[in-house]
């Protein structure tokens, strides 16, 4: 073996000290050139007209993202109505009667390989068992699309936190009698509450940005969200999409950059207060 | 009583089973979907380059070598990135590595079609006027980097990919590395290893398999990446030049096309999906043997 003398030994440990300090300031700084450069760009186009005025083809003045941001509440929230309750109810039997079974382990297995499916893909799947059915784009369809993606990911938070619910208190809820439904309900849901409501919370965050599920969903519309069961409707991500990427105009890329503000603020507030409130009752 | 208790646990049991049924079902839509395509071009479908719907003529090589080389472009710079973020993560006081890893983890909030507009409008001009100019002074750099000059390409999506994935993969490699008997690393300390070492020797060895889980999450969130990539590609139906030529990938391939397509080649596209289907299942099966060596979590969850 050679001997390397320590100060060669020593230079290259502080090489490591530094690529790694110099990584994460490359990631927390790229973060901070991406939100900047949105903040700077969508700042000057934000006011009250811009949030409720409809958006309009090329052209016409006083264009805005009211339809869309009203579409995209309807979208996520239809799905997180579709999609918390059997999550949630998948996710008990995970952690409650899944204890080290096959099936159980089988899935898992199956729900962290659909979560880590390209969404395009979930979107290509809602396009065939209901737009092709139906025969028309639905803002519905959009709903189902992102239930799909979240399922997975509550389903398996659902278990992670009930699986950090001390066993003691499963013991004792059954010890004074209690059904095994009564004890889940009533004592291990409450005690994983907040683990319960951080998992939705960001699961919803996470899709309400989703934009390629709903490319063939809920698709693009200029008018207002009421034709949400039966037409294409408006939503934000697919909006910006539109006004940026499909579209040669200075005006429009304007309206974009406003709705990716709009859009970046929704999920970074839901996101970091959630953060916040499961830390300090975590402690 | 215990009828109620077999009636919950029946609804709990049909509840999940969705996660079993949807995978199953995704192939099997895909599969009678794109029949028409294998039919008619057979296997050849898979290295055929050719797509060309005035012909009727369509090939997957061009978004299968795309996706490909972006994934590959995107992990190159993003898998030590990772690794030495988590690192500084795990040895620093946990009142500088909380805030830190909540930022980094709030790289994974933002949503994908902002960075491809922040790669359209920032990142693709700034390649084409300094980084690109840069590169061709290279010798040999027309054969690596193709003759487009247009500042999209597969170098700037693999370096927007790139800072998608670094968190997914920070937060499993920062578990792995935390994972690691304390006794394993404070004896290195103690025969006199420096951090390096002990990094490379002890942390490096013991965590490998779920480090290489992180890098399959990663690889897998790169592979379907859709609307960063479609922003910055370029969008033609080529097989890749070089690293700053445009072309495709399979995601953005059906994104652009999809509404648009029938008959033939929306068989095509479909055929396509399911290549893509296939390509990420096999990355997420490996991931999950990796990380159930591990028994580390994935980076989704909170």
């Amino acid at each position: 073996m050679t001997r390397r003398p320590p100060y060669f030994r020593k230079a290259c440990n502080a090489l490591l000290g530094l690529l790694s300090l110099i990584s994460i300031v490359l990631a927390i700084g790229c973060m901070a050139w991406v939100l900047c450069t949105v903040c700077a760009r969508g700042f000057s186009v934000l006011s009250a007209d811009f949030l409720t005025s409809p958006c309009k083809p090329y052209g016409e003045e006083g264009a805005g993202i009211g339809n869309a941001l009203v579409g995209t509440l309807l979208i996520t929230g239809g799905a997180a109505l579709l999609a918390v309750p059997p999550a949630m109810a998948a996710g008990i039997y995970m952690a409650e009667y899944g204890n080290g079974s096959r099936w159980a382990a089988f899935l898992r297995s199956a729900a962290n390989i659909m979560m880590g499916l390209p969404s395009i893909l979930i979107g290509l799947f809602v396009y065939v068992i209901i737009v092709v059915p139906a025969g028309h784009f639905s803002g519905l369809a959009g709903t189902v699309a992102l239930a799909v993606i979240m399922f997975p990911i509550i389903m398996r938070t659902t278990e992670d936190m009930l699986n950090m619910v001390p066993p003691a208190l499963r013991e004792s809820a059954l010890a004074l009698g209690m059904t095994r439904m009564r004890a889940t309900l009533c004592i291990l849901t409450r005690a994983a509450k907040n683990g319960l409501a951080t998992g939705v919370l960001l699961a919803l965050a996470r899709v309400s940005g989703e934009t390629a599920p709903l490319l063939f969903t809920a698709m693009f519309a200029y008018s207002s969200p009421s034709g949400y069961f039966r037409e294409p409707t408006a939503n934000l991500p697919v909006l910006i999409n539109e006004y940026t990427m499909n579209s040669p105009f200075e005006s429009m890329h304007e309206i974009g950059w406003g709705a990716a503000l709009v859009i970046s603020i929704i999920i970074l507030t839901v996101n970091i207060i959630t953060r916040i409130l499961f830390r300090e009752q975590s402690r | 009583m215990q009828r109620t208790d077999k009636i919950f646990r029946l609804v709990c049991l049909l509840c999940a089973l969705p996660a079993a049924l949807l995978l199953p079902g995704m192939l099997l839509q895909l599969l009678s979907n794109s029949a028409e395509a294998w039919h008619t071009f057979g296997l050849s479908f898979l290295w055929s380059s050719e797509w060309d719907p005035a012909a009727g003529k369509y090939g997957a090589w061009p978004g299968i070598a795309g996706t490909l080389l972006t994934t590959a472009t995107a992990l190159v710079p993003a898998v030590p990135l990772a690794f030495s973020a988590a690192l500084l993560l795990t040895e620093v006081p946990s009142w500088l590595a909380k805030p830190l890893s909540h930022a980094v983890d709030l790289l994974a909030a933002i949503p994908s079609v902002i960075y491809g507009m922040w790669g359209l409008f920032v990142l693709a001009p700034l390649m084409q006027e300094h980084v690109q100019p840069l590169l061709a002074r290279l010798p040999g750099s027309t054969l690596l980097l193709g003759e487009d000059n247009s500042g999209f390409g597969f170098l700037t999506a693999g370096l927007i990919l790139a800072l998608m994935i670094l968190p997914y993969m920070c937060a499993i490699m920062r578990d792995v590395i935390s994972m690691t008997p304390p006794m394993l690393r404070e004896a290195a300390y103690g025969v006199g290893c420096t951090c390096l070492e002990t990094t490379r020797d002890i942390v490096l060895r013991h965590g490998l398999r779920g480090i290489i889980g992180g890098i399959f999450i990663g690889l897998g969130r790169a592979l379907g990446e859709t609307m960063a990539v479609l922003f910055v590609v370029g969008n033609i139906m080529e097989p890749p030049a070089g690293l700053c030529s445009c072309g495709t990938t399979i995601a953005a391939t059906l994104a652009n096309n999809f509404a648009e397509a029938d008959g033939l080649q929306r068989s095509a596209l479909f055929a396509l999906g399911l290549v893509l289907v296939v390509m990420s299942v096999g990355i997420q099966a490996g991931a999950q043997y990796y990380l159930r060596l591990t028994g580390a979590k994935r980076g989704e969850t909170i």
